[in-house]
């Protein structure tokens, strides 16, 4: 507790925006999953050396409690009706980071890759890519570093009370190119 | 036992129509076998005193190309008691397009091993493999238009509303 903050009837004064960013920013829970090689920097990044619940991001075993969900891998055409279904039983505000080149555009399955979605993006919307193959740590923190100042940005949005499956896939910006 | 010692015991046993001929270009030094007589090479191999092929390595299939016209089934034996390797090659007709798939007899009732990687081969590369007991896609999903490792293969536009390419 802060000295001097407790005890005496004072009140600390917040813009509603900023108080509800703030708490946002604060406790990112990401879903516990992982696809790929990425998965193991991710759990590294988690574990005690790196120690990401130092920014309040613990994972959680379940999307409904979820508010990031990081794609940490190759995601397979076969996975992507997975990782869609997942996305979309997250309950608002959601964010997605993909993690590693993989996600972001297929990486080294960009050309002849037939199983490999070409970016997560053509799936879900992303929020913050973190380049690398894989990523290190250091990388990934990167990335929830940068969420949490887009957070710190973000205007009040009002919620949205559900969200059809095929609404994500419209948002998607294609990507044409890996390079 | 050697290699032509193999190929003797097979040929006296089961005919000589049973062996097509040899490829001493592979490592280890191959039979080539046709189709209708593939499960009963390998049954004689498998349970011969002489020989006892326990162990299935490996089944590879490939694609030699359209202008060739042909695909490839490959055996990888071993015999862990005789400390024995032997490939066998079946090569089976490439099917043109909108042809049922070419046919191999499957030994997964020889080798309980076999029943994953005929699956593969069917798979990835569209060779039916009769007498499967479950023979469906293992890796790519169940409704994937198309056998990837085909070499004039082309990936479908979208896969449930994703662009591919």
């Amino acid at each position: 507790m802060l000295p001097g903050k407790t005890g005496e009837g004072e009140v600390i004064f917040a813009k509603l925006d900023e108080l509800l960013n703030w708490s946002k920013r604060s406790s990112l829970w990401p879903m516990t999953f992982g696809l790929a090689c990425c998965a193991i920097e991710m759990m590294g990044t988690y574990a005690a050396d790196y120690d990401l619940d130092r920014l309040g991001v613990i994972p959680r075993a379940s999307p409904r409690q979820a508010d990031v969900m990081i794609v940490s891998g190759t995601v397979t055409y076969k996975m992507a009706d997975r990782i869609k279904r997942l996305y979309d039983q997250m309950a608002t505000p959601r964010y997605v980071i993909s993690m590693g080149s993989c996600a972001n555009c297929g990486g080294p399955y960009w050309q002849h890759g037939y199983h490999v979605v070409k970016g997560v993006d053509r799936i879900i919307p992303v929020d913050v890519y973190v380049p690398g193959c894989p990523p290190r740590p250091e990388a990934l923190i990167g990335g929830f570093l940068k969420l949490q100042e887009k957070i710190r940005n973000e205007k009040g949005t009002p919620p949205s009370a559900s969200v059809e499956p095929t609404d994500t896939a419209k948002k998607v910006q294609k990507t044409t190119s890996c390079a | 036992m050697t290699f032509q010692e193999i190929s003797t015991l097979l040929t006296q046993t089961l005919g000589p129509e049973a062996i097509s001929g040899e490829d001493n270009n592979a490592t280890p030094p191959a039979l080539l076998i046709p189709a209708s007589r593939i499960v009963a090479v390998c049954q004689l191999l498998h349970t011969h005193e002489k020989t006892y092929f326990d162990y299935l390595a490996c089944i590879t299939a490939l694609d030699n190309g359209p202008e060739a016209g042909t695909l490839e089934v490959i055996y990888n034996l071993c015999s862990i008691p005789y400390n024995l390797q032997l490939m066998l090659k079946v090569i089976v007709a490439r099917n043109k397009p909108g042809e049922p798939l070419p046919e191999v007899p499957s030994v997964s009732h020889i080798w309980q091993g076999a029943n994953w990687h005929e699956r593969e081969g069917y798979d990835l590369v569209g060779i039916t493999f009769t007498n499967h007991p479950d023979l469906r896609r293992i890796l790519l999903p169940a409704d994937w238009e198309g056998h990837p490792l085909r070499k004039d293969y082309e990936i479908q536009p979208q896969y449930h509303g994703i662009e591919t390419t």
